[in-house]
């Protein structure tokens, strides 16, 4: 019986593609599915554009590809990434361009249409009103500030880049579960409408899109987390695929991490919101009939997902420039570690009003203390701290003010409260994002779909 | 008894847009009855106030053994433009495996 491996590659820009060495020497895999896009990556890549047009994809593909291709040529396996971000053809071209100094072939396809920034305008006089996805609010007052809008497509194009012969497959933004779900429609050959196929297609890729935490890495618990083997180690997790959308889910022999029931469920419901209906663009997921069967030895059989026929729109996430930080520190040892981070703030908070700097909102967190743990932080130990530093944060309009903020902070260092701690630089001003969900109709971005293949 | 959460489950967190996106676990099947029972909207409501802003999802899932749990404006409005250390919000899960609810002392998680 045909199955179908398809292995994790990163999990965002800047992850390491090191263990997808093993996924390829020892996994058995067929393709690599790899995430390079959070959801706010593409406002790094429009800056990297904004200063060279040749820019605008995520360059961590190059060097990646560079590695790990001799390995997979020889073995058949093939690559689909989302590393084109804002500019497929650009990835596409530095990839080419490496390749052909290394004397190496390979056909390499880009899917391109979903970047929606230029065609706001026409969106809208075609009466999409790209309202808020959430609160419902008018687009306009955030209009000029956008800084980039794609929107997520789905896996038909990519396995209509691998019907056409690719071995790299370079998206912009789609579903980061499509990376997965393109080559098992392709090789497989499932019906776009065949929903429970598809369901099972965006579970797996769901499962793989974060590279270790699928394998046992972020095993968000107390003492549990500490007998995961090897993390230095750790494997990238593997679906073994089959007709019916069926899969055994493990990692690479010999690899660190874990695959369990226990782990990956962590990863099943992890940033889904309705677990009953999960979008996607191919397919509308309901979580409640998965069946996990745990076999022990980092193998877990996954099975019974359902799903419901797609949606008639397409998510968009939009970013749009929405003020500046800025940001000062300061630490402080025993004694009165807190207390003494608690002054620092008083005395700044008196200096930026004593200027009447407009500052919209200001952000006091304690680190050693409550800077991760919020308001449900333990104050037992509170006033013992062996040391603690003071982080505050602003947001302001005002790039000047956000640049002055962090100035503010080293004069304490011989004028505050004693026994201080290195300042270790100045932070500048960093721009903010608002972040703009919102839906189109999927036609309208559908029909400027465009899956180019290069031959090199 | 009071029991803190990470004795019995244990939880991941992410965020999406403005929403914290939480998933709590029991470790079988005795203790999902009483996350169920126990872990409520409101009482999720009272654990994350003055942190999150808007109201409370729940869900259970009986397969999983899992509560899916998202917190509507508990992120400063998005990774992005939050000011927080904890922008991303992945500490919102250990935020909630402190909390203390009520369960039966024969849990297994809670036997040696």
């Amino acid at each position: 019986m045909k199955t179908i491996r398809v292995g994790a590659g990163l999990g965002f820009y800047g992850d390491s593609w090191r263990p997808i060495r093993a996924s390829i020497e020892s996994g058995g895999v067929q393709y690599i599915a790899s995430d390079h896009l959070s959801e706010l990556t593409l406002a790094i890549l429009q800056k990297d554009r904004q200063r060279d047009p040749s820019a605008g994809y995520a360059r961590d593909a190059v060097p990646m590809l560079t590695e790990l291709w001799p390995l997979a040529a020889k073995r058949g396996v093939k690559f689909v990434l989302n590393a084109g971000g804002l500019n497929p053809e650009g990835a596409r071209a530095a990839i080419a361009k490496a390749f052909r100094d290394k004397g190496w072939k390979a056909k390499i396809a880009t899917i391109t249409g979903d970047s929606v920034l230029e065609r706001v305008d026409e969106l809208r006089a075609a009466g999409e009103p790209l309202a808020h996805m959430d609160t419902g609010a008018d687009i306009a007052p955030v209009r000029e500030r956008l800084l980039f809008a794609s929107a997520y497509l789905g896996a038909q194009p990519i396995a209509e880049a691998l019907a056409q012969g690719a071995d790299i497959v370079l998206t912009g933004r789609v579903a980061d579960a499509a990376l997965t779900l393109g080559p098992l429609a392709h090789e497989f050959g499932w019906k776009w409408d065949d929903w429970n196929r598809m369901a099972a297609g965006l579970t797996l890729g769901h499962l793989l899109e974060c590279s270790g935490q699928g394998s046992g890495g972020n095993f968000g618990s107390a003492g549990e987390w500490a007998k995961v083997p090897d993390y230095a180690h750790l494997g990238y997790p593997i679906a073994e695929v089959s007709e019916d959308g069926s899969a055994l889910f493990t990692k690479p022999p010999g690899t660190g991490g874990r695959v369990s029931f226990d782990t990956i469920r962590q990863q099943l419901l992890y940033e889904v919101h309705n677990p009953h209906a999960y979008f996607s663009p191919d397919v509308v997921l309901d979580m409640g009939t998965l069946k996990f069967d745990d076999e022990g030895n980092d193998r877990v059989r996954i099975h019974g997902a359902s799903g419901a026929a797609r949606p008639k729109t397409l998510k968009v996430v939009a970013g749009y420039q929405d003020g500046w930080m800025g940001t000062g520190m300061i630490g402080f040892a025993w004694p009165e570690a807190y207390a003494k981070c608690e002054k620092s703030a008083q005395i700044i908070q008196t200096l930026v009003e004593e200027r009447g700097w407009a500052i919209d909102d200001t952000n006091v967190e304690y680190i050693g203390y409550n800077s991760l743990l919020g308001a449900n932080a333990d104050p037992t130990y509170r006033d013992q701290l062996n040391e603690c530093f003071l982080r505050m944060t602003i947001r302001t309009k005002d790039k000047k003010v956000a640049d002055a903020f962090g100035r503010l902070f080293p004069w304490l260092g011989l004028s505050g409260p004693p026994y201080v701690g290195s300042m270790k630089g100045i932070q500048p001003a960093k721009e903010l994002l608002g972040i703009w969900p919102t839906l189109v109709s999927r036609d309208l971005v559908e029909k400027k779909i465009k899956v180019e293949i290069e031959s090199i | 008894m009071l029991v803190p959460l990470w004795r019995i489950a244990h939880a991941r967190s992410g965020d999406k847009a403005d929403r914290a996106d939480i998933g709590l676990f029991a470790f079988d099947a005795a203790t999902y009855e009483v996350l169920k029972r126990e872990v409520t909207k409101d009482r999720l409501a009272r654990h994350f106030a003055g942190f999150n802003t808007g109201p409370v999802e729940l869900w259970p899932l009986d397969n999983l053994l899992a509560l899916k749990i998202v917190l509507n404006g508990a992120l400063q409005g998005g990774a992005a433009r939050s000011l927080r250390m904890d922008n991303l919000g992945k500490n919102v899960a250990a935020q909630l495996l402190r909390m203390q609810i009520d369960a039966p002392a024969d849990l297994p998680r809670l036997q040696g």
